[in-house]
């Protein structure tokens, strides 16, 4: 059942909503006062019971991942927000760091206090200006107030929150290569182990999370952990809570919608996104960002877990959007924010479109990726000027799973699932472009 | 001439070094910041500057400014233009933006317009995806764009 929320967006439409008499309004920086009023141990457990599901992509519990921290470190420990926003289709965190940055900032006070840092390292994407700009005020206006600083809301915790610049490039949000680059190194992503709560930025112990997981926690500690996860449908799932949806491409009303989990993307697109654009039939979802594998709308749910009795029959449509509940069906959550082509949209020039994008950001360390997505991009080129054959199709299907696992980093594994899911999905109108010219394909990305 | 900066120009840095526990983190901002001052391109005195400033070697660097899409390694326009083509923007029409900007500039995609004014991109994924198509103008968003707006826009510029 579609339950919207403002947890993160009440400010969204107010125009000094990101400042912090608008947040303070909102009971703003009270979720913080809870947390560092509590053992270190307990902020970690009240985070667990949250069932926050990281917000970046992969989906990880984030209480969890806190408390990989060590318990006691020599060395100093980081919080690192990963707010490089850049997987093709995503545009949620922008949104947050414009118009609710406070919100950011308090959650960097709580999360690192629960991992026992004293530093916070925000590392924006360089083309969000407003974002920086308005991250920068809120720093100033909580160190001004006291939030931040030696002793913050009267605490003995030190707490420091800076904002750092990337340069252009996709690959730092994969988060060994965003350590990288915030040592002020090229982006290249590390071999995981060691893994960043062990030897992460500088060296020291550190835990990168996304803005919008970090944004939120906030919200668990003003209502409970408990008693947010409860808000999610999918509870059950161990994934609680509400986050922002995102909709892109065909659709009347393309945005930012904040819900309980366990929306479906009928809901996103039919009743908040206001259906498709000139009310035609979907051809093709990505459900959460352009590393996930795209589906037909016709596709059925059939999983033997109980949990996915209500679910079984039904279409993709009508599968609630959890990291779980899409995993299971060999999809993938991503960041939840959908893209959606109707039937006037060519799926070959989607997938043509996609993989340009994936050969530019490889950041060329690993062959399987560097060499493979320039390949797939070099024969979908002939396929799309009339000049591919059947072989060379196939061909697209062998490279992508040939990166697939073979590289350092998750970022070939999302270039391959595009390029694996539309060819097979989508097969008869590649197969169009070699034999009969495309003659029955829109030939155009547009309606 | 070499590079240098000016009195309030060093005080950023100075600022922005006291953000990290070692000067190599401070190698992308500093670098921003060089560029802002230097027409917005990172010419071979700024890698030494930069090089110097912060005790690094002159090939880390230049891998540094290589590796990045908006370290400028050649002089660009007075403005900067990027138009964003990736899927979500490209399903709403971001190639008749990109068209439409060629033709109004008389420069092709990577090129500066024959007035040194402005220089023409495409960008990757801008996270405007629900506003597309969209743009950026230097340090500037311009979404949910029309022919007309682009037209506006670019007035504004080549005066
Ligand atoms: C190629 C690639 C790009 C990524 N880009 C982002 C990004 O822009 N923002 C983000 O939060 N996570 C991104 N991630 C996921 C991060 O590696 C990491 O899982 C995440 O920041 C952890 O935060 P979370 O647990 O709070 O989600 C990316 C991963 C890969 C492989
Ligand atoms: S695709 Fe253009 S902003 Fe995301």
């Amino acid at each position: 059942m579609l339950k919207t929320t403002t947890y993160l967006t009440h400010s969204y439409g107010l125009a000094d909503g990101y400042k912090l008499a608008a947040y303070e309004q909102q009971g703003g920086y009270s979720g913080v006062k809870k947390a560092l009023g509590m053992p270190r141990e307990a902020v970690i457990e009240e985070m667990k019971k949250a069932h926050i599901r990281g917000r970046g992509g992969a989906g990880f519990d984030a209480g969890t991942k806190w408390s990989f921290m060590p318990k006691q470190s020599q060395k100093p420990c980081y919080l690192v927000i990963n707010a490089d926003e850049g997987e093709p289709g995503t545009f949620k965190d922008r949104s947050i760091m414009e118009k609710n940055p406070h919100a950011l900032v308090e959650g960097c006070i709580i999360g690192a206090y629960g991992i026992g840092a004293h530093a916070a390292y925000i590392y924006v994407r360089d083309e969000l200006h407003l974002s920086k700009a308005r991250l920068e005020g809120a720093i100033a206006e909580a160190r001004a107030k006291g939030y931040l600083g030696s002793r913050p809301f009267g605490f003995d915790y030190a707490m420091e929150v800076y904002v750092h610049t990337g340069a252009g490039a996709y690959i730092c949000g994969e988060e060994t290569g965003l350590l990288n680059s915030l040592e002020g190194r090229r982006g290249e992503p590390r071999l995981k182990p060691p893994f960043p709560a062990q030897y992460g930025a500088f060296g020291c112990p550190t835990t990168v999370n996304n803005v919008e997981t970090i944004a939120i926690a906030p919200t668990v500690f003003q209502m409970g952990g408990d008693e947010f996860s409860k808000l999610s449908q999918l509870h059950h799932f161990n994934d609680g809570g509400a986050r922002i949806f995102g909709v892109s491409g065909h659709v009347k009303k393309p945005g930012l919608y904040e819900a309980c989990v366990g929306l479906t993307l009928r809901e996103l697109i039919y009743d908040l996104g206001g259906g498709v654009l000139g009310d035609r039939p979907i051809l093709a979802l990505i459900p959460g960002g352009s590393s996930c594998p795209v589906h037909r709308p016709d596709e059925i749910i059939n999983h033997p877990d109980p949990r996915f009795a209500p679910f079984n029959g039904k279409t993709i449509l009508d599968l609630p959007l959890g990291v779980d509940t899409f995993r299971m069906v060999g999809s993938m959550l991503g960041t939840c924010c959908a893209i959606v082509l109707s039937d006037a949209a060519d799926p070959v020039l989607a997938l043509h479109n996609l993989m340009r994008f994936y050969r530019h950001e490889s950041c060329g360390q690993c062959t399987p990726c560097r060499e493979g997505c320039g390949w797939i991009e070099r024969i979908l080129d002939k396929i799309v000027a009339g000049q591919g054959t059947i072989e060379e199709l196939d061909r697209v299907s062998e490279i992508a799973s040939d990166i697939t696992g073979n590289t350092i980093c998750a970022f070939g594994d999302g270039a391959a699932q595009p390029a694996l899911s539309f060819v097979r999905k989508y097969r008869s109108h590649f197969e169009d472009y070699i034999l009969n010219g495309a003659k029955s394909q829109t030939r155009r990305l547009t309606p | 001439m070499a590079f240098a900066l000016n009195a309030e120009q060093n005080q950023k840095l100075e600022q922005i070094l006291s953000r990290y526990p070692n000067k190599m983190a401070a190698c992308i901002p500093v670098l921003h910041l060089c560029q802002e001052a230097n027409a917005s391109w990172v010419s071979d005195d700024v890698i030494e500057f930069v090089a110097k400033r912060l005790d690094l070697p002159t090939a880390h660097v230049k891998g540094v400014v290589t590796f990045y899409t908006l370290f400028n390694q050649k002089p660009v326009g007075k403005h900067q233009v990027w138009v964003c083509r990736t899927l979500s923007c490209a399903l709403r029409g971001s190639d008749k933006i990109l068209e439409h900007c060629e033709k109004r500039l008389g420069c092709h995609v990577g090129e500066t317009s024959k007035d040194g004014k402005v220089t023409l991109r495409t960008a990757e994924c801008l996270a405007s995806c629900g506003s597309a198509p969209m743009m950026q103008v230097d340090k500037t968003y311009y979404e949910n764009l029309t022919v007309e707006q682009v037209d506006r826009i670019l007035d504004t510029l080549v005066r």
